[in-house]
């Protein structure tokens, strides 16, 4: 009986061991995403204007496990600077872009932000971060749910997740300081332009399931009045300094 | 007994399979993916050349089941192979992150050679049984193919592309029982094979239904719950799918106004080949559900003035008719090149579209586009091209290897000459970031403008873009201030933002959808001013205007920027990478190496290299490299010529699918006959003189056409097609009659002079017509297709030089 005591004592040693070794890996590995991303937004620093990121999204950044995000067939990929498949056709987006489109709304602490498409949840848990409501909608069911689970598993109580069509926005929970727009959408719908609130911003990243083209960032001023502005998230002008 | 009607059967087959894969890839895929992995397994053929000069004393020696069994083998792997590659989770998108897609592209390559490999090692043997009747053989194999390229299309009007899988499969191993009659096997093994047919046919329909892509824009739309695919039409232009989504409508409307308050009603989505998305409005009458169509840049022309007649291109589901229903146009001429999309409209969904077609305002004219407009005698107000292709397809540079004849400088050169006075073109297209379709249509406009012959361009063109699209107007006439007034309310009132009019203020541009810099604003002012060459240069993108020599108005791609977009990669930079384009360039390099393998690996493995003494030896045998340079040099020429020709008759034709049918097989079934021509020159041991007649026939004639093909086709272009399908068939005789013949005479020669290398020579043709489809494009890209027609005359002449003395 002892014997079997010990060596449930050394092996239940050995998984925890086993664990934190796993745990402290992964932090490591997203440590050094968030290097590469820090590197790569000081070298992009002119067309993005501005010098780094928010540090706030930064530590975000840092904190969010992403390989809870990812299938585990890619854990290992996943502190990778790629984007990677989730199934159902659908993607969890390349980290640097995700840390870009955050910034780009400004999230400040007392924020509420609405996003249509959750996908598997980890652009809404970056936002939970910091931010005191994220409301996202899913189009997609399995995903909905599998999101929905994640996100409460991992704590992120702050994040709510729905089954529905982002068109129509999250009424009873608008107008939102800004919108993520990641589900492809034709036109932006004006459900969602009215519930943003002035002076906030909607971000949509336009191109495929693996590349961002680019982003729309959509600005409602105090009046109401909108602006679009496209951002192409790269160093990379069109023309030489000739013209 | 010769087995020529099993080898035509098979070369039919095998044709009609390599088409037929295109197809079905460019279902599963995306065309450009589909192209390559084509082009490479094709090198399937010049690997059946090594086997041949490996194996072929053991296979001779039991030919006549050799030679069955392979054609029975093209039979059984082209399902089998197919099969098996719908199960390789190949992603072309993940190709430059996950290191397991190489292997997944590899495999494919592999598994698809490999029908290929069999029919071209049948008829390579039998070649080599036959060899006193290798005009005979080869004249079958041309004829085979001829007939097979008709075959298939006439076998994709009524079949859908996973059926005729089936039926080649079947044909293939059909194909293999009339080889054992021929040879005289025993009846029992014919009628056992003749049996066998059957298999494809009784396979459950799930196995070969094609598997698209989870991330093709029919899958993707597939996952909204509720959506279904409610109605299916094959044709060879295409699979059309029909999609309804009663839950969460489909709500396509590209760059409608922030500023519009309505969406568009309820659609259904057409999708072509699981992409290309067009839609069908619910139409039951009431103008004010189709307000959003007033909220698109595309919008404007109506806003200039009030046009009577207008001409719709590319009608497709209909939304550009119905916007110049919704403005009040007398006459609608609606052209669609494909009938099925236009029988949606008229039949299946009628009541839907609200007999959008039957209209008595709207005319429809299924048509390819340009060809309509070059044979019409109307002049038009409005002009309207505004199909667009989708925006990840078009922002991933994918379409940089379709020919499209529609945005060439001589294209809009026939819109404005059919426009009525003060009457307007437009042409709307994605905006990208950073630009390029709209400002190389811009180029074009301003090229057109200057050809014909108008002086001042920059007071006929005027540009607007919304947040996500670009609308680009060129008029029959100066733009006057009212209609320019009339721009700017247009655009005031939707936040959409001029970026180019006649006296425009800087301050103007980027106001709405603000840019980093008024880019569109300053490309046009460029491309107007003294530096416009200039700028072309230092533009990181190709926007040099498209002309009918080179119609590759999708290919933004420029070698000078690849360094730079690869530095960027880990930055989001891939997206800015012209896709097309190196898709070209990495399977010409791939096909290099596999060539240079295939056609080194026998001389390897055998050490069959002749030495230079023994080369020197016999002063009347055929050295390896003269060989070896005259079958490269066909194999690059026959195709580059065909290819080259299939594009110039595209614009006498008309229409891409009749062209490329009516031209493959004329130059198939004529090469065939002077193939089997040639045979007397064999047998009478004069293969030089045959040579050498065939190729000056063709270098004159081919010089002749380069010249008088323009003229010709201008005189004619008002003819019925039928005549001028037959106008074409007799152009191409001729020439694809003396093509027909170096090659069987080479063989010939070859035989008489140095037999063992003969595999070879089978072999490094192969290889060189794989080659040659690609650089053909690659060629025509930057050169242009005269340059690949004078090239391959070229290629003729230094052959025959080189090998008709040797005779």
């Amino acid at each position: 009986m002892m014997l079997i005591r010990l060596t449930l004592i050394f092996l239940l040693a050995l998984a925890t061991g086993t664990a934190t070794h796993a745990a402290d890996t992964y932090r490591q590995a997203r440590q050094s995403m968030v290097q590469a991303i820090e590197a790569n937004v000081r070298q992009t620093s002119l067309y993005l204007d501005r010098e780094a990121l928010d540090p706030r999204v930064m530590a975000a950044m840092a904190t969010v496990p992403r390989h809870e995000f990812v299938p585990r067939s890619h854990r290992k990929h996943a502190y990778k600077n790629r984007p990677l498949p989730i199934g159902h056709g659908q993607t969890i987006s390349q980290p640097y872009i995700v840390a870009i489109m955050t910034d780009l709304i400004k999230p400040k602490p007392h924020h509420r932000i609405l996003e249509v498409g959750t996908g598997s949840g980890y652009q809404a848990a970056i936002l939970a971060e910091l931010v005191d409501q994220v409301y996202s909608i899913e189009i997609i069911k399995p995903l909905a749910e599998s999101a929905k689970t994640r996100l409460a598993g991992l704590g992120y109580d702050n994040a709510r997740v729905r089954l529905g069509d982002g068109y129509y926005g999250w009424e009873e929970r608008a107008p939102f300081d800004a919108i993520v727009v990641t589900a492809a959408a034709s036109y932006i719908p004006p459900p969602l332009l009215k519930q943003l609130k002035p002076g906030g911003r909607m971000i949509i990243p336009v191109g495929s399931r693996f590349m961002v083209q680019q982003l729309v960032v959509v600005e409602k001023d105090l009046k109401g009045k909108f602006t679009t502005r496209q951002i192409l998230p790269v160093r990379f002008v069109p023309l030489t300094g000739k013209h | 007994m010769i087995p020529r009607y099993s080898i035509a059967l098979l070369s039919a087959c095998a044709l009609g399979f390599e088409i037929l894969l295109m197809r079905l890839f460019s279902i599963i895929q995306w065309h450009h993916f589909a192209y390559m992995i084509i082009s490479l397994a094709l090198l399937g053929y010049g690997a059946s050349g090594t086997f041949l000069s490996l194996a072929s004393k053991r296979l001779l020696a039991h030919f006549p089941l050799a030679y069955v069994a392979n054609v029975l083998l093209f039979g059984l792997s082209a399902l089998a192979c197919y099969l098996a590659a719908q199960q390789i989770p190949f992603n072309a998108q993940e190709v430059l992150w996950d290191a397991r897609q190489p292997w997944y592209l590899l495999s494919l390559y592999l598994l698809l050679s490999l029908p290929f490999f069999f029919a071209a090692t049948a008829i390579g043997l039998a070649l080599l049984r036959f060899r006193q009747d290798m005009s005979r053989l080869y004249a079958a194999d041309l004829l085979g193919a001829g007939l097979g390229s008709i075959g298939i299309v006439l076998l994709l009007f009524i079949a859908f592309p996973d059926l005729a899988l089936r039926l080649l499969a079947a044909g293939g191993i059909l194909a293999a029982a009339l080889a054992s009659r021929e040879l005289r096997l025993p009846l029992k093994l014919s009628l056992l094979l003749a049996g066998t047919a059957l298999l494809p046919l009784l396979l459950p329909a799930s196995w070969t239904t094609a598997k698209l892509s989870p991330y093709k824009e029919l899958s993707q739309v597939l996952q909204i719950s509720g959506a279904r695919i409610i109605d299916e039409h094959t044709s060879p232009l295409g699979l059309l799918s029909v999609v309804e989504s009663p839950l969460i409508p489909l709500r396509h409307a590209p760059g409608l106004s922030l500023l519009a308050t309505s969406g568009p009603p309820e659609q259904l989505g057409v999708f072509t080949d699981g992409g290309a998305m067009t839609v069908i409005n619910r139409n039951q009458g009431d103008p004010a559900r189709f307000a959003y169509l007033d909220q698109l840049s595309s919008a404007l022309p109506y806003h200039l003035r009030q046009a009577q007649r207008v001409l719709v291109l590319g009608a497709g589901g209909g939304s550009e008719v119905l916007q110049a229903l919704y403005h009040d146009v007398a006459h609608i001429d609606a052209v669609e090149l494909n009938p099925q999309m236009v029988n949606l409209l008229r039949k299946d969904y009628a009541a839907f579209s609200g007999r959008l077609y039957d209209e008595k305002a709207v005319e429809v004219h299924i048509n390819e586009a340009r060809g309509f407009v070059a044979g019409s005698a109307h002049r038009y107000d409005l002009i309207q091209l505004a199909a667009l292709d989708s925006f990840s397809a078009a922002a991933g540079g994918l379409y940089a290897l379709n020919e499209s004849y529609l945005y060439t400088v001589e294209a809009l050169q026939t819109y404005l000459d059919h426009l009525a006075d003060d009457g307007l073109l437009a042409i709307t297209r994605w905006v990208k970031l950073p630009p390029r379709d709209a400002l190389k249509l811009f180029a074009t406009a301003v090229e057109a403008l200057r050809r014909s012959g108008h002086p001042r361009p920059e007071q006929r063109l005027v540009l607007i873009r919304s947040w996500q699209t670009s609308t680009l107007l060129v008029k029959n006439g100066a733009f006057s201030p009212a209609e320019i007034q009339a721009l700017q309310d247009f655009c005031e009132q939707r936040a959409f933002d001029p970026a180019y009019y006649p006296g425009m203020p800087a301050a103007q541009a980027n106001r709405h959808n603000q840019l980093p810099q008024p880019y569109f604003y300053q490309a046009a002012q460029a491309l107007l001013g003294d530096e416009a060459r200039a700028f072309l240069a230092d533009y990181k993108f190709n926007l040099t205007p498209a002309t009918d020599d080179r119609p590759y108005f999708y290919n933004f791609f420029k070698w000078d920027t690849v360094g730079e977009i690869l530095d960027l990669r880990g930055q989001g930079g891939m997206p800015l990478l012209e896709w097309g384009y190196l898709v070209l360039v990495v399977t010409l390099f791939q096909a290099l190496l596999l060539s240079l393998l295939l056609i080194l690996l026998p001389l390897l493995l055998r050490g069959r290299w002749p030495t230079r003494r023994q080369s020197c030896a016999a002063k009347q045998a055929i050295g390896h490299w003269r060989a070896f340079g005259y079958f490269l040099a066909l194999g690059l020429a026959f195709l580059f010529l065909e290819i080259a020709f299939i594009q110039k008759f595209i614009l006498f034709l008309h229409h891409p699918l009749y062209a490329i049918a009516v031209v493959l097989a004329a130059f198939l079934v004529f090469a065939g006959l002077g193939s089997r021509y040639s045979q007397r020159y064999a047998d009478s041991g004069k293969q030089g003189k045959g040579i050498r007649l065939a190729v000056s026939g063709l270098i004159v004639l081919g010089l002749v056409y380069l010249m008088l093909l323009g003229p010709l086709f201008s005189l004619l272009l008002a003819l019925p097609t039928l005549a001028k399908v037959a106008i074409t068939i007799t152009l191409i005789a001729p020439l694809a009659f003396c093509m027909g013949m170096p090659f069987p005479l080479g063989l010939s020669l070859l035989d008489s002079k140095a037999p063992r290398l003969l595999p070879w020579a089978w072999g490094v043709n192969g290889c060189a017509s794989v080659l040659s489809a690609v650089l053909a494009t690659l060629l025509a890209i930057h050169f242009g297709f005269s340059t690949v027609v004078l090239l391959a005359l070229a290629l003729y002449g230094a052959a025959a030089f080189a090998f008709g003395k040797t005779s």
